[in-house]
Formats: structure tokens, C-alpha cells, sequence
């Protein structure tokens, strides 16, 4: 047995040896032969690729192109093949429909509003947290704001409907203020902030921690150059801190542009009701409901590509931007 | 008062750190207390939440009822089963093809490695979209209203395989020069030498992926029909946003009872639903950190 083994590994040395010193003779080699040495001598990595590659064809490439159905009139009995082209049928009754308007303005604000609250405050409140010197209560505080992170959809929901409702905690404390006791979530004027404000409540600690990461990576001597030039540690946070973590932050904020139709859908359907359906419904929740509930497929698969679409535009223009005036971008 | 570096402290900077410590504490108060609130809610009496639901510190008046209720109910439990299920057997599969996944696309001298890295970033910018993926797994896959429909569709996360792939790369690559003279085929370098020292990214994975299937609910609303195999959030779901409790006060008395129940049923089926997560946390929260810690600094 040890002796096969001794084999095995001399084999191996040769061909590793081989592999070293004879890169020239490789590419002599023709491509039918060189295509049977890649198999035989990767044989195990290409048994291994089976099941990863299956999943990426099957879950995520196959519905890629699942989405000619936007351009086909779709029904089950026919499937997705011989199904009747419509061409743009569908992407015109969209664009031309009463929805359309609707559903890409509240798209548009909802996310805007998140950028606008969601976005700088892990970042401030990461500079904050950097700034607490107490080892403990650094990591009390961010044990306590990741939490929210880790509760599900569903649960921060059932919450957020039980004290935004009539008589609900948060409800009575607004109540005590001078607000009215009603039920503030199926208010039209109350569910854009309540859905961001709470998102901000979901994401800031657990989306400070990448900037946290990148204050780390500040060099300290920079700041001991700062202090002895005088600099307080408010124009040391200006003048050395976000200069530091600037690539991070437009990193993020590149990603973060790449998403900009998707809302979190999620928390959109389990929140939202036929009386803010005005100012809630967004492009997700839409193809949700006319897809999944109303069966219109072809229809609602047309709206999806059309979202998916202009996110991949944000995503290629804001790296764009990125890149030409801060240097810093994802491709 | 002095700092590390000997240096005074001016009045400016400690003015600064009382209120940054304030705004903390602050901070702790709003993330915190409505977890508390809950809980108390939990553990109160249904009556005495009719009335007054306001600030609470302690439940008001104590007790059990809605536990003994949350615990009898048979969708609770099935829900509970299935979840389980879900955790155990899809973080399983979903760690295993990660890594397989982090490990091909980061081998050296192999010819589909690139082309692999670039098929699995795309998909992170691009998707089909909701409805084709549901098309796809009910319709053709037959998928629907079984229990792999709430794995296989998500079984990996490519943003986290990349954040693996980080880790993969940062591994010395003696080591594996070694064992492949030694006369060690890919496989067993994969799992004999490059997982074993991977262990920290594993307990990250698993992590992030059990908390993700612990707490999906999304899949199990598109794909599943039977109530028997609703997973635990999509029961919950219906019990805190669909407003039923029905199959819960069986055996109450009337309507009035039935709602009365109903509402500490709901605090009580968070805390239920919750507290598995919150009670592992605390302990892996660094791992979680040095996660997400690994994917923004290499990735």
C-alpha cells in the first residue's frame, strides 16, 4: 500500500516537473490534445463543477432566458416554446397603462428616501462608534444595533403593523405628543416614512460594520500628523477619516445605485394594503401581484425585465461616474 | 484626564465624548427596547394589553396562557419541524457548494475557472426575475408544494461564495504544491487541506446561511400549497399580518375570547419564532463581523 503511494507521488512529481519546465511544449500541442490533457489532468475539479454548474444553468441562466416570455403570449397548456410570439405587446401595455406612472414614481421616491436616510447614517454612526474609546461598550453597542439584522422579514412586520395600529405602542407615544390615535400604517400620508424609517432601523449597525472595516484600515499616523498640526477631532474626522474610507463609500454607494428599482419587495408585500396601495406599490410588489396572483405571466415578466433592465443601466452608469471622479469602481 | 498617548484632553473633546456616548445610549434604547417591548407583551395578561399597550417595563400582571397557546397549536409545531428541516439539511448543502463553488474558481491551471467567476458574478447584477423562476420550479420542475423547492432555488448565495473565494485565495499556496506532490488528487486537497483551514469562513457561512433559511419565507409563499408544510415564518405570517389566530383558540370561549388570546398569541409567537436566533447570537456575532469583515476588505 505505502509503496503504491511512493508510486503515486513520484508520478506525480514527474508530471508536476513536467508541468514546470515544459510550458513552451504545451501550447506545440494541438487543441485536441491539449483539450484531453486539461480533462485528464483536472479531472476531479471538472467532476466537482457538475453540481455548481447544474445549479447556475438551471436556477439562475434557464429563467434568464425564461424571460422571452415577456415577448410571448404565455399559457401553461402551450409552455414557454410554443407559445405565440406578441413582441413588444406587453412592455407597450405596461408602458402605456395607468399603473405605469404609479408604480415607477413610488419606486423612484421610496428608494430616493432610503438613499437619502439609509445611506449616510451607518456611515456617520460608524465614525461615531470608532470614536468610543471604552472597549465594552463598543461591543455592548454593537452586539445591540446588529441585532434587528438577524430578525426576519416577517417578525419586524407583524411589529411594525402591531405599533403603528390604533392603540399600538408607538401609536399611543405620538398619541401623547399630540398626534391623533388611528392607524398609521394604512395611512397614505404615513407609509413612505414608516417604511423607511424603519428600514434605516433594520440596516444602520449592520451596515456600518464594512465602514467600521475600512476606519480600521486608516493609518494612525495620519491622525498623529493632523493633531500635531493642530487639528481637532472634528476637522481630523473631515480631513483624515473620510478621505480614508471614501472608496469604501462610493463602492457602496455604487451598489447601492445598481438597486435602485429594487425596493425591498419583502417588506413592501407584507406591509402595504389596498388603502396605500397609491403610494406603496412598486415595481416588485406589481409583478408580484399581477404575476403570481393574478396568473398574468407573460405580462408581469415584461414588467420584471423592464426593472431588472434599468438596474443594470444605474449599476454600469454610477460605476462610470465613480470611476471618472473618484477612482474608485467595481469594473 | 489623560489619554493613551499622554496627551491632555481638551474641554471640546470631552464634550464631544459625552454626547457621542449619550446618542449611543440612545442608539441601544430604540434598537433594543421594542425586542423588550414584545416580550413583556409576551408574558402580560391578554386583558390587561386591551386597554393599555403603552410604555411598559414589566408585563402587566404575569402570564403563560399565551405560550400554552402559541405551543398547542399544530401549525406552530409543523411550521417549527419543517424550518428546522430546512436549516439543517439547506445550510448543509448550501456550505458544501460554496465551497466546492470558492474552490473551482480559484484553482490555478484550470481552464473553466474564469468563465465560472464570470457566469457567477453576472447573475449578481442580472436575473431572470421573479416570474420565470416561478414558472421554472413549479411548472417545470414539478417542484411546487415539496420541501426542496425551499432549498434548491436558493441553495448558493453567490455573494457569499465570493466572499469565500476571498478567503480561498489568501491560503499560501505551498501548502497545496506540497500535498499535490505528496500525491493528493483536487478532491482530497479540497476537503483534507483547504476546508480544515478554512474552519472561521465555514462557521461564518454556515451561520449567515442558517439564519437566511431560518428566517425565508418568500419561497415557501410562492411554492407551497399545504399548510402542513408551511415553514415557521410563513405560519407566522399569517398569524401576525393575516390576522389568524383561529386555529388557535379552539376550545375558547366565543369571539371575544378568541380575540382577546389573539393579541398576546401574536408577541408570544414572535418571541417563539425569535429567540432560537437571539440566543445563539451574542456568541457568533464576532464570526458574523469577521464575515462581512473578509468580503469588504478582499472582495
Amino acid at each position: 500500500m505505502k509503496k503504491r503511494f511512493e508510486n503515486k507521488a513520484k508520478t506525480r512529481r514527474t508530471e508536476i516537473a513536467a508541468q514546470h519546465n515544459a510550458g513552451g511544449a504545451e501550447a506545440r500541442l494541438s487543441p485536441q490534445r491539449r483539450f484531453v490533457r486539461e480533462i485528464s489532468r483536472n479531472r476531479y475539479l471538472y467532476l466537482l463543477a457538475i453540481p455548481i454548474l447544474a445549479f447556475y444553468i438551471v436556477f439562475m441562466y434557464v429563467p434568464m432566458f425564461g424571460v422571452v416570455i415577456a415577448f410571448k403570449d404565455y399559457n401553461i397548456a402551450g409552455g414557454i416554446l410554443s407559445s405565440p410570439l406578441v413582441g413588444l405587446k406587453y412592455f407597450k401595455e405596461f408602458f402605456t397603462g395607468i399603473y405605469f406612472t404609479r408604480i415607477l414614481k413610488n419606486t423612484f421616491i421610496i428608494s430616493f428616501l432610503d438613499i437619502l436616510w439609509g445611506f449616510p447614517l451607518p456611515i456617520i454612526f460608524a465614525i461615531l462608534l470608532n470614536e468610543v474609546r471604552i472597549k465594552w461598550f463598543k461591543k455592548t453597542i454593537q452586539t445591540v444595533t446588529y441585532l434587528p439584522h438577524f430578525i426576519s422579514m416577517v417578525v419586524i412586520c407583524g411589529m411594525i403593523t402591531d405599533f403603528f395600529s390604533t392603540n399600538g405602542v408607538v401609536t399611543r407615544l405620538i398619541a401623547k405628543l399630540g398626534g391623533q390615535n388611528m392607524n398609521y400604517l394604512s395611512s397614505p400620508e404615513w407609509f413612505r416614512s414608516i417604511f423607511v424609517g424603519t428600514n434605516v432601523w433594520q440596516t444602520f449597525g449592520w451596515n456600518s460594520i464594512i465602514y467600521l472595516a475600512a476606519l480600521t484600515g486608516v493609518d494612525s499616523q495620519l491622525y498623529e500628523a493632523a493633531a500635531i498640526d493642530g487639528a481637532g477631532r472634528l476637522r481630523q474626522t473631515w480631513h483624515v477619516t473620510l478621505p480614508g474610507i471614501l472608496p469604501t463609500i462610493m463602492i457602496m454607494l455604487i451598489l447601492r445605485l445598481g438597486q435602485v428599482l429594487s425596493v425591498g419587495y419583502e417588506k413592501i408585500i407584507l406591509l402595504y394594503s389596498p388603502a396605500t396601495y397609491d403610494v406603496a406599490d412598486v415595481i416588485s410588489s406589481y409583478v408580484y401581484r399581477m404575476g403570481l396572483q393574478g396568473a398574468r405571466y407573460s405580462y408581469s415578466a415584461a414588467v420584471g425585465l423592464f426593472q431588472s433592465v434599468i438596474n443594470v443601466i444605474m449599476l454600469v452608469v454610477a460605476n462610470r461616474l465613480s470611476a471618472k471622479f473618484s477612482e474608485s469602481s467595481l469594473f | 484626564m489623560l489619554n493613551k498617548k499622554g496627551l491632555k484632553k481638551s474641554k471640546g473633546s470631552m464634550v464631544f465624548d459625552c454626547i457621542n456616548t449619550l446618542f449611543m445610549l440612545f442608539l441601544i434604547l430604540i434598537t433594543f427596547y421594542p425586542l423588550y417591548y414584545v416580550l413583556m407583551c409576551s408574558l402580560s395578561e391578554s386583558n390587561a394589553l386591551i386597554g393599555s399597550r403603552g410604555i411598559m417595563l414589566l408585563p402587566k400582571g404575569f402570564s403563560l396562557a399565551s405560550y400554552k397557546a402559541v405551543f398547542s397549536n399544530p401549525n406552530i409545531l409543523t411550521g417549527y419541524r419543517t424550518t428546522l428541516l430546512v436549516v439543517v439539511l439547506g445550510t448543509a448543502l448550501s456550505v458544501i457548494l460554496t465551497s466546492i463553488g470558492a474552490f473551482l474558481i480559484t484553482r490555478k491551471n484550470f481552464a473553466l475557472g474564469k468563465p465560472m467567476a464570470y457566469m457567477m458574478t453576472f447573475t449578481m447584477f442580472f436575473s431572470g426575475g421573479m416570474i420565470p423562476t416561478y414558472l421554472l420550479v413549479y411548472k417545470y420542475l414539478h417542484m411546487g408544494d415539496t420541501f426542496w423547492a425551499l432549498i434548491l432555488p436558493t441553495a448558493i448565495s453567490t455573494y457569499n461564495l465570493l466572499i469565500m473565494k476571498a478567503n480561498f485565495q489568501a491560503l499560501p499556496d505551498s501548502i497545496e504544491e506540497a500535498a499535490k506532490i505528496d500525491g493528493a488528487n483536487d478532491i482530497m486537497i479540497l476537503f483534507r487541506i483547504v476546508l480544515p483551514l478554512s474552519m472561521p469562513i465555514i462557521a461564518v457561512m454556515i451561520l449567515f446561511y442558517g439564519v437566511t433559511y431560518w428566517n425565508s419565507w418568500f419561497n415557501a409563499m410562492l411554492y407551497m400549497r399545504t399548510k402542513s408544510k408551511f415553514p415557521l415564518q410563513l405560519i407566522l405570517r399569517e398569524i401576525l399580518l393575516i390576522n389568524d389566530t383561529s386555529s388557535m383558540s379552539a376550545g375558547g370561549n366565543g369571539a371575544s375570547d378568541t380575540y382577546l388570546i389573539g393579541e398576546s398569541i401574536k408577541y408570544a409567537s414572535i418571541v417563539v419564532a425569535t429567540l432560537p436566533i437571539l440566543c445563539v447570537y451574542p456568541f457568533i456575532q464576532r464570526y458574523f463581523v469577521k464575515g462581512v469583515m473578509i468580503g469588504a476588505v478582499k472582495g
